[in-house]
């Protein structure tokens, strides 16, 4: 696939108390963005694994945005802090798997930010673009996991 | 608790070439707590092994197990049917638990973490040395501070005079032991215990004097 033709499937885990509700801002306001973004709201980035990336990466998506409160902002204290270093390693394992460690990027977004949410999409989705399609999409075998209590 | 981190996926994929089915093994204790080789852990160097497999068509199939303790047979017997299904093991545990692997089954066992240290969570996400598990324990004499790990010279009888502003001059990141040691013994008020000289350290009780046993007859049957 071309990348002028690639659409990329980018997935935006946004913090339920600010970037949310800045894409809900984002229609209210009748902003236009792409359809590439599959929003998945979380009660606070914090709650978000490394674990989580790698999955969604295994399972195809192009690009990861984690958009959190702004920093200090956090309704849990920290929570975008811990997202941020999360995201920070999730990077540095990419990178020593061989993916581009671009491929996932944090912001911070608060709930009345709706028009920079649109921009930070917008460039995403351009970041991927030039990347191209993420080589493992429909390669990765179901995960087996078993846990033994 | 014994602090370990992970090796590199480039290192790890590197070990496992030419292998196809392989199991990565967590360990629940302490590479657990010390964030290395958990269940946590485990979801992620596998991921990063498909990855890195995929990108490289190395063709690895990676399944992922976690057992309470790899370095104890009641625990160990759990991951047997795993074993079984594969060509090889990653263990995410420590040095015991890798060869504690390595021991009970024909299959290569490797080693997916470097074991660093005995040690303790210091503050979040960081960890210190406290212990080399010398075989003769002489924290009674420092206040409850070991100099033979935490002094970067070993010193029984110091301190070397080389700190900087209670750093210490061969590792400036960490502080100075006998500065430490000093300090504890004066507030419990046995400063006293530094006049005395201490002999030499009979290295003999630990790792210097041969791999270690610990047998206690009054347990056996």
């Amino acid at each position: 696939m071309s990348n002028e033709n690639f659409q990329p499937v980018i997935i935006a885990f946004c913090c339920q108390y600010c970037s949310y509700s800045a894409a809900d801002l984002a229609g209210s306001m009748r902003l236009q963005y792409p359809p590439n973004v599959r929003i998945v709201r979380t009660p606070c980035t914090g709650r978000l694994e490394v674990n989580f990336f790698m999955k969604a990466f295994e399972n195809g998506a192009d690009g990861i945005l984690v958009a959190g409160c702004l920093e200090g902002g956090c309704h849990f204290t920290e929570g975008n802090f811990l997202a941020k270093g999360r995201v920070g390693y999730t990077q540095t394992i990419l990178y020593e798997s061989g993916l581009e460690f671009e491929r996932i990027r944090m912001i911070n977004i608060s709930a009345a930010m709706a028009r920079p949410f649109v921009d930070q999409i917008n460039d995403m989705i351009e970041t991927v673009k030039k990347l191209g399609p993420n080589p493992l999409s429909g390669k990765v075998q179901t995960v087996k996991e078993e846990i033994v209590v | 608790m014994i602090v370990a981190q992970r090796k590199s996926i480039p290192e790890i994929t590197e070990m496992l070439d030419g292998h196809k089915k392989i199991l990565v093994l967590g360990c629940g204790t302490c590479v657990t707590v010390c964030l290395a080789g958990g269940e946590r852990e485990v979801g992620i160097i596998s991921s990063a092994l498909r990855i890195s497999s995929n990108l490289k068509n190395m063709e690895f199939e990676v399944e992922e197990l976690t057992i309470e303790r790899q370095c104890d047979n009641i625990f160990i017997e759990k991951a047997a049917d795993a074993i079984s299904r594969n060509d090889v093991v990653l263990s995410l545990g420590c040095g015991a638990g890798v060869q504690a692997m390595a021991e009970r089954f024909d299959k290569p066992v490797y080693a997916g973490l470097d074991t660093e240290f005995i040690g303790i969570l210091e503050e979040r996400a960081t960890w210190t040395e406290k212990c080399i598990s010398c075989g003769k324990c002489v924290l009674h004499m420092y206040g409850g501070i070991c100099p033979v790990t935490r002094c970067a010279k070993h010193m029984l009888n110091g301190p070397c005079s080389g700190s900087k502003e209670d750093r210490c001059e061969v590792r400036p990141d960490r502080p100075c032991a006998w500065q430490l040691i000093y300090s504890r013994l004066k507030t419990i008020g046995e400063l006293d215990k530094l006049k005395e000289i201490k002999a030499p350290k009979n290295w003999s009780y630990g790792i210097h004097g041969g791999s270690r046993i610990i047998i206690r007859e009054d347990h056996r049957v």
